[in-house]
């Protein structure tokens, strides 16, 4: 089975459970098993699989649920008051639990297009392949998802300063 | 064009999402704004250590991947019994001996390939993961206003001072009408072991050369010389006497190429 902890990963990033992420990851290889002959040789294999988990998992109560948002940037933070880019004050002592954390509240729309471009390093032809969206739309949601994700990682920063 | 305007294309030049002209465009105003390189950086760190911070995180329990393929296998599972229209239904016709062995055969060899597949993209993976690693130390070093611990021209000079500090020594290649130039050295870890880290120059390009003990998870030695070309680096690694090289550098392949010839041909004598 190709690809199974880096697929049993993105599964539990984007359901935040494990034993939906278990079944989700079994739906995907039984449907890529069945499906494989509408896989297009020369197309990037992990996109097509990312695409079924990821549209099996919409037709999931809880993926309907995450779905919701899909096209709003409803991220709560309150913007810190600094002229200082978020990174610059924060990234020098940030830990690896909060950028989890972070990419954790992280609406499933933002979440999955950062893991697919910085985790899975797909271009942004592949990353469209997976979310079957345009490739304008994949630079625009990856701008707007870094930018949620650089407020958050500022508002976080800001509260362990107080 | 303003600063404000180029920050939005940091983003897709770093995820290499940018015709080579625009990331000349790109390239040439970093060189110029430094407030626009600071965001660069701070950028391609955010990016790093998401990768570094998402990676793995979440580990399948040892027994899912057998359940995975019981369930497939197991026709009374739910699960098997998805429809799926592009899959025709399909009578099987009764199999004489001949083609139960010749099945037989195709199902081990199928198995054999799975099998082959899974080791190698695992080992993929991990090589990827180990080069990633060091490509953030080659880029931490040139953002760092002491690259090196030893700075000094000459390979006399730089490798005496890994002297006790490592449980190994290596050849540095002479580069007297070479293009390149020495710039220095430090000590580097790396999965918990000592390891060197060389800096040389090229045409004011900065090359690191990483000398480490030979480990699992680096480019297996049947491979030879392996070369990448990740972010932008290129890559090149390689084994030899019980020592991992790797060479990254924003030059050219044929560059890291060459240097990398250097360094081998010192390796053997």
């Amino acid at each position: 089975m190709p690809h199974f902890a880096s697929l049993y990963n993105l599964a539990f990033w984007l359901t935040q459970d494990r034993a939906t992420a278990e079944d989700l990851v079994q739906e995907t290889y039984v449907k890529a098993l069945k499906g494989f002959p509408s896989y297009h040789q020369g197309t990037n294999f992990r996109a097509w699989m990312y695409r079924i988990l990821r549209n099996t998992f919409l037709t999931t109560q809880a993926g309907l649920k995450a779905a919701v948002s899909l096209d709003s940037d409803d991220v709560r933070v309150v913007e810190p008051a600094t002229d200082q880019t978020p990174e610059v004050f924060f990234l020098t002592r940030v830990e690896q639990e909060t950028i989890r954390r972070t990419l954790e509240k992280l609406p499933m729309h933002f979440r999955e297009i950062i893991l697919l471009c910085d985790l899975e390093e797909m271009n942004y032809k592949e990353v469209g392949l997976a979310l079957s969206i345009p490739i304008g739309t994949v630079m625009s949601r990856l701008f707007r998802a870094r930018k949620a994700m650089r407020l958050l990682l500022a508002a976080a920063s800001q509260g362990a300063k107080a | 064009m303003s600063c404000e305007l180029w920050r939005d294309w940091i983003d897709a030049y770093l995820d290499d999402g940018c015709t080579p002209e625009e990331s000349a465009g790109i390239e040439d105003h970093l060189n110029t704004c430094t407030a626009c390189a600071a965001e660069a950086l701070a950028r391609l760190r955010l990016k790093n250590a998401t990768r570094i911070a998402a990676a793995d995180r979440f580990v399948p329990a040892p027994d899912l991947r057998l359940r995975i393929e019981q369930s497939i296998q197991n026709p009374r599972n739910p699960i098997s019994a998805i429809p799926f229209v592009a899959f025709p239904r399909f009578k099987f016709p009764v199999l004489t001996k001949q083609w139960k062995q010749g099945l037989a055969g195709a199902a081990a060899a199928l198995v054999l390939v799975v099998i082959v597949g899974s080791v190698w993209w695992s080992r993929s993976a991990g090589r990827q993961q180990a080069l990633a690693q060091l490509l953030d130390m080659h880029v931490a070093t040139l953002a760092s206003s002491n690259p090196v611990d030893v700075a000094s021209t000459d390979q006399h000079t730089v490798k005496p001072w890994f002297e006790g500090k490592l449980p190994y020594t290596f050849n540095l290649p002479v580069l007297d009408g070479t293009p390149f130039k020495l710039v220095g050295g430090k000590l580097m870890y790396y999965r918990n072991r000592p390891g060197a880290q060389l800096l040389f120059d090229l045409r004011k390009h900065q090359i690191s050369v990483f000398i480490l003990q030979d480990q699992p998870g680096l480019t297996p030695k049947s491979l030879g010389v392996a070369t990448e070309r990740q972010r932008g680096f290129n890559e090149e690694t390689w084994s030899q006497a019980g020592l991992r090289y790797i060479v990254i550098g924003d030059t050219s392949a044929a560059d890291v190429r060459a240097l990398g010839d250097l360094l081998r041909a010192a390796g053997r004598q």
